[in-house]
This record gives C-alpha cells, structure tokens and sequence, in this order.
C-alpha cells in the first residue's frame, strides 16, 4: 500500500494484560498508517482491541497489569512507544489530542470547564494567563457553546451530556493536534446529540484540517465521516479498505456478518443475518485465525494459520484466506 | 378511545385486530421531597398523559430519547409501578383497580424482559432456579414436571439442557439475555414488555437476540412492547411505532409510514439524526439538527413539549397543549401543524426539501 503522507505509523503494536487468570492477549500485532487530513475509522465489538490499540501508542494503559510486548509507532519520525516519559508528555495533549467515550468521568468535577481547559494550554503553549483565557474562549466558540465567556466559570455537572463532550473537544483541540484520537465520543449520547456532535466535527475537520482516529462500534456512524475504515477483530486488523468499499464490498466474513447483522433506517429488511457463536477468548495466543469458530465460510487452512493482512488491491486489505469473490481459498502465502 | 385501523392495511400485522392492552392517559408523576419534613417541592412528569392500544400478536415499538419516560411507560403498563392516574387495561380488565391477588393471578400472562443481563438475574442462583423461579411462584407443577419445563425452555432460547446447573456469571451477555427471555415465557404469557433487551449487547449479538425474540413470537404468538432507543432495530422489530419525548407520545403509525411519512417534526428529526450504514447515502443525506437538550421532565415548556426545539414551533405552539388526534386511519399524531409538514421521507436520499436546516 502506497502512502503518500503518513502521520502516524503503527507497527506489530502487542499488548497483554497480565491477570490473576492468566495472559490477556488484548491485541495481537496491529499495524496501520494514519495519513495527514485523514479520517480513519476503526470499527470493532467490545474486547476487540481498539481502545488498547489507542492507549497502548500514547502508552496510558495501566504498567502492570499491562505490558506493550512489542511495536512501534512512528509519530513525526519519533517512536511513541520508547520516547522517554517527559518527551511523551508534550506529545500527548499537545501534539495528539484525545476525546474519551464518557464525558463525565473523563471530566474533573472540582474544577471549572474554564480551568481544565487552561491546564493544558499552560502544560503546552507559553501563552500568558490573558492569552490562554482568550483561547479559551475561542474554543468554547468553535465547539459551539452559548454563552462561551460564562461557561468558562462552569462545573461539569452543570453542563448537559452533549455539553459536556463539547468541553471534551475544546479540551483536545486547545493546542491544535495533529492528530486526534476519539474513542466513541457520542456512544453515550442521545441520537439527536450525537448527530450535534457529528456535524460538529465534520465542520470542525474542514477548518482544522486534523487526521482524525474515530473509534466506534457503530457503523452507521463513520459510514458518512471517515475515509477509511480499519476493522477489529479479536486485538487483530481484520480488513482495512476506504469506507465506500468497505460498505458495498466487505472482504472479510466478519464485516460482511457485521453489516449483515444490523437493521437499516432506511429500509424493512428481512431476517438480520446471525453471527453464531461468541467473541474469542483473549486468554490464548491466536494461531488460527480468531473468526474461524464463528466463520461461515471456514475451511482446514482456517484452523491451521492465522492469515495475516493481505492486500487484494491498492487500498483493500483482509486476513482471511477465503477468496470471497471468487468463492474459494485464497493464493496466498 | 380505540383507535379504528384498517383490517387490510398493515400486512405485518396478523390475525384480527384484537385490542390486549389499552392505555387511557396514562400519567406517572415522581415527587420531588426536599428539606427536614420532606415536603413535596415538584415532581418529574416522567409520563404524562398517554393513550394507546396495543393489538394481540403485534410488536409495537416504543422509541424515545433517554429521559422520554418509555421505560416508565413498560412498567406501569405491568403494574410494576403505580400509575398516577389514567387506565390500563388488559384483556378487558382495568389493572389498576385489581386487589393484590387477583394482579398475582393476571401476572403469569404478562412478563418482562430486562435490559441488563447482569442486573437482572440473581448471581446466587442456578439458572434452572432462575427459570423456575416463576413457575413455583404460580404453584406450577412437581419439581420433575418443573425441570422438564427448564430443560424445554432452554431449548426455545437456544441454550443446552446442561446449563441448567450453571450460574449466570458463567455465561455471556447474550446468553445472559437469553436465560432473561426463557424465564420471561416460562409462564406462557401474552404479553411482553421488552425494555430495551439489546442496548447491552454487542452488535452481532444483538441480531441473535432479535432473532430469537422473533421466532419465539411466531411460536408463542406473543405481543410485545419493544421499548428502545435503537430506531433502526424498531424499523426492524415493529409492527407499529411510537415515538415518545418528554412523557408523551408524538406520534404514532404503521411502521413503514412512520419512517416513510413522519409527520410530527420530532419524529423527522429523529430520523435523520440517526446515521445509516451506507457512505454513499450519507453522502447526500441533509439532516435535521435539533437545537439543545431535552428539556428537564421536572418543568417541562408549557403547551406543546417539543417547541423549545421545534424547527416549525409558533405561539400556538407554547400556548396550547396540542390534542392527540388520528390523522389519517391510524396514523396518530400530536402536532398543530401536522398537516403541513412535507410528506416525504427523511431516511432516503430523496429526501426532497427538508424542513428546515439550522446552523
């Protein structure tokens, strides 16, 4: 795959989480590329290993239990993963911004919104107090909060819920990342609050211009925001295709069941296709591939080796060794 | 009042319209008790003012934002909580008025299915002890006719006659939700209030969940009220739709003329708050942004709920209370200006001129 400007590199990113009942294989070699500007969607259900993909490059998983095993990833020629801590420091909130799915544990409730706004423009800026109050504002703005200047004196629980994940992107836009990582941001929110906090970062992307990571298990919702998509599967990248090709041409039998599986607004469908069985026990290495159980189209090579990505086109890639379209295993090595 | 559907109309719907349930301005208030005596301050109007019938062997959809009091709605409907005022009847029998015995002799023919797996099954018992749980309740049979009906149970939902043994931390979520499901029609029941039963499931599990619900309604034929927030799954599930908001309901229709025709501007922005899994559509798809929050159910906007965020609100809107009144044939509405909104979809790409953008 050809990458024209990549941001941010990810390679044979492991985590584990060593537990009291033994090893978590949380995720299992992820590697991908975010491209400047770019919107990157990653879909998967829970324990699929997008969160831990996330946290494990800004390493804010907790050390121990958890252990990033191995990987790397590249941002602005610097590996995240073996930067020293201070160094980390500055990238994360600074040059990374993150939006969390919860605004109201992700929020301090002691503090006004103004304050934890500030914190992190005097942790990355060398603005003055008059400067950062100024910016603050200018963001409360740019996320579409009334009454920005009286805001700043708010508490977090004075504020609605879609308020309060307004506050969350100010927050994350305050020192103008390059990147920005938002894990379900509107998974908590009521539909007609999520679809405010859509068009908001829709706006806010044509302005700014950041790559963004959205982090969903909804597919509804990056099928109009992202411009590739990155699907999850028991901590592995299952399939990785630009979002109107994922749709119209899934490649992988975990997307096709998954797109299978829910209802359309827009149209009475039939029976909804059944995934059987459950998702995979993290608690053993993969070396057969993590669908096999639950694929429909399993054979021998399925339960043998865990295929890795492979790429069918420029920008079509799946792990799976079934040749969808051509009904019969794949030739590949 | 019932409301005179169509015998022909909706094909979804089966056998004769048989009216099981019937709500008459059903209202739940909660009081609000603030200082040392515990005086009443307020209350939250959680539902206020509700009528609707529900007809034998239909799913009816019940959506609604969070706080839109559907839930509230499913458990006073079963006398789980007691109404404030208004009716419910079932089968012809007005609930509410039932001495305490005979509401224990109507229970085994309406149930419930919950919408935390993990809450609503006690950790403590074995899953043939969940199951039956209500069978011994309702002085069902001897403890061998009992098993049997557990291990027959099991396999309506899918599980093995050896899980009976097990303990529900032992199984996953969806499982969990079907353990709910087989204790919910343990007792052959008509009727069943389903709150939310998949909001807690991962996605591929959810179709298994509705899948199941589906077959057992044509096995049992039973009657649901499908209570979520998830309108496409409602698009799926649902016979006919109501949409709630702030206690009350907005509209009510057939469901494919609810998501085709949506004439209460609440509902039309609804639709086209929720995303489709499709890029190309999304790509042309204009949207409805609603201005705001829900306002709090403990002081509502006077006259018509919606107008603090209503696109076509006017002074009508804030002084009158608009009447639920019957459109068309069982297209049920409570809107003024229901008549002038557009008659298109809002899920489609031809949406045509929508009513109006803000921002």
């Amino acid at each position: 795959m050809t990458n024209p400007n990549p941001i941010l590199e990810v390679k044979d990113l492991q985590t584990q989480f060593h537990t009291q009942d033994g090893t978590v294989h949380a995720i299992n070699g992820v590697s991908f590329v975010l491209n400047k500007g770019e919107f990157l969607g990653v879909v998967g259900e829970s324990g699929s290993g997008k969160s831990v993909t996330m946290m494990s490059l800004l390493r804010l998983i907790p050390i121990p239990p958890g252990e990033i095993v191995s990987g790397q990833a590249m941002f602005e020629g610097r590996d995240l993963i073996t930067m020293e801590v201070d160094e980390l420091r500055t990238v994360r909130g600074g040059r990374i911004g993150f939006i969390f799915q919860d605004p109201l544990t992700s929020l301090n409730p002691v503090l006004t919104i103004g304050y934890q706004i500030m914190e992190s423009l005097q942790i990355h800026t060398d603005l003055s107090d008059k400067g950062r109050e100024e910016r603050a504002i200018e963001l409360l703005k740019l996320v579409g909060i009334p009454g920005a200047k009286k805001r700043l004196d708010s508490y977090p629980h004075e504020l609605s819920g879609g308020m309060r994940q307004r506050v969350m992107i100010a927050m994350s836009l305050a020192c103008s990342p390059r990147v920005l990582i938002a894990d379900e941001p509107t998974t908590a929110l009521d539909v007609t609050i999520q679809a405010q906090i859509i068009e908001l970062i829709r706006d806010l992307r044509e302005k700014l211009n950041t790559a963004v990571i959205w982090i969903t298990h909804d597919l509804g919702v990056i099928a109009g925001l992202a411009d590739r998509v990155l699907v999850m599967y028991g901590g592995l990248i299952v399939e990785e295709a630009p979002v109107a090709e994922l749709y119209a041409n899934p490649q992988h039998p975990y997307t096709e069941g998954l797109l299978g599986s829910i209802p359309r607004l827009d149209q009475k469908g039939s029976k909804l296709v059944n995934i059987k069985g459950q998702p995979p026990n993290l608690y053993e290495k993969p070396t057969s591939c993590p669908f096999a159980p639950r694929c429909p189209y399993v054979f021998d090579r399925c339960r043998e080796e865990n295929p890795p990505l492979i790429s069918i086109s420029e920008s079509h890639a799946t792990a799976c060794w079934w040749d969808m379209d051509n009904k019969r295993p794949r030739n590949a090595s | 009042m019932p409301p005179d559907v169509p015998g022909n109309g909706a094909a979804a719907v089966k056998s004769a319209r048989e009216v099981l349930v019937s709500v008459t301005d059903l209202k739940k208030h909660f009081p609000i008790m603030q200082g040392v005596f515990r005086r009443q301050v307020g209350s939250v109007k959680a539902v206020d003012g509700v009528t609707f019938d529900i007809y034998r062997g239909e799913t009816l959809g019940l959506v609604g934002e969070s706080g839109s009091g559907k839930s509230t709605t499913g458990r006073v409907i079963l006398q789980l909580d007691k109404a404030t005022s208004g009716s419910v009847t079932f089968e012809g029998q007005d609930l509410s008025v039932l001495s305490p015995g005979d509401m224990r002799r109507l229970r085994p023919q309406m149930q419930m299915v919950f919408q935390d797996p993990h809450a609503s099954l006690n950790p403590r018992m074995t899953v043939s002890s969940i199951i039956s749980e209500p069978l011994r309740e309702h002085d069902q049979g001897n403890g061998d006719d009992r098993d049997e009906r557990v291990d027959e149970l099991l396999g309506l939902v899918g599980l093995a006659p050896k899980h009976a043994n097990r303990y529900p931390h032992e199984f996953s979520g969806g499982q969990r939700q079907r353990i709910g499901i087989a204790r919910a029609i343990a007792l052959n029941p008509d009727f069943i209030v389903c709150d939310e039963p998949i909001a807690a499931l991962d996605v591929s599990i959810q179709a298994q969940v509705v899948n199941l619900l589906e077959n057992l309604q044509d096995l049992l034929s039973l009657t649901y009220l499908f209570i979520s927030h998830d309108l496409s799954m409602i698009r799926h599930i649902a016979d006919r739709v109501a949409v709630m908001y702030l206690g009350r309901i907005m509209e009510l229709a057939e469901c494919n003329r609810l998501y085709t025709r949506p004439k209460h501007p609440y509902t039309r922005a609804l639709l086209s708050a929720v995303p489709v899994p499709d890029p190309q559509l999304e790509a042309v798809r204009r949207r409805v942004i609603l201005q705001g929050d829900i306002p709090s159910p403990a002081n509502p906007p006077p006259g018509c709920p919606f107008n603090t965020r209503c696109p076509m609100a006017q002074e009508l809107c804030v002084a009158e209370v608009p009447e639920w009144r019957q459109l068309e044939s069982g297209h049920w509405v409570a809107c003024h200006f229901a008549e002038e909104t557009p008659d298109t979809s809002v899920t489609t790409a031809s949406s045509g001129p929508i009513l109006t953008e803000s921002e």
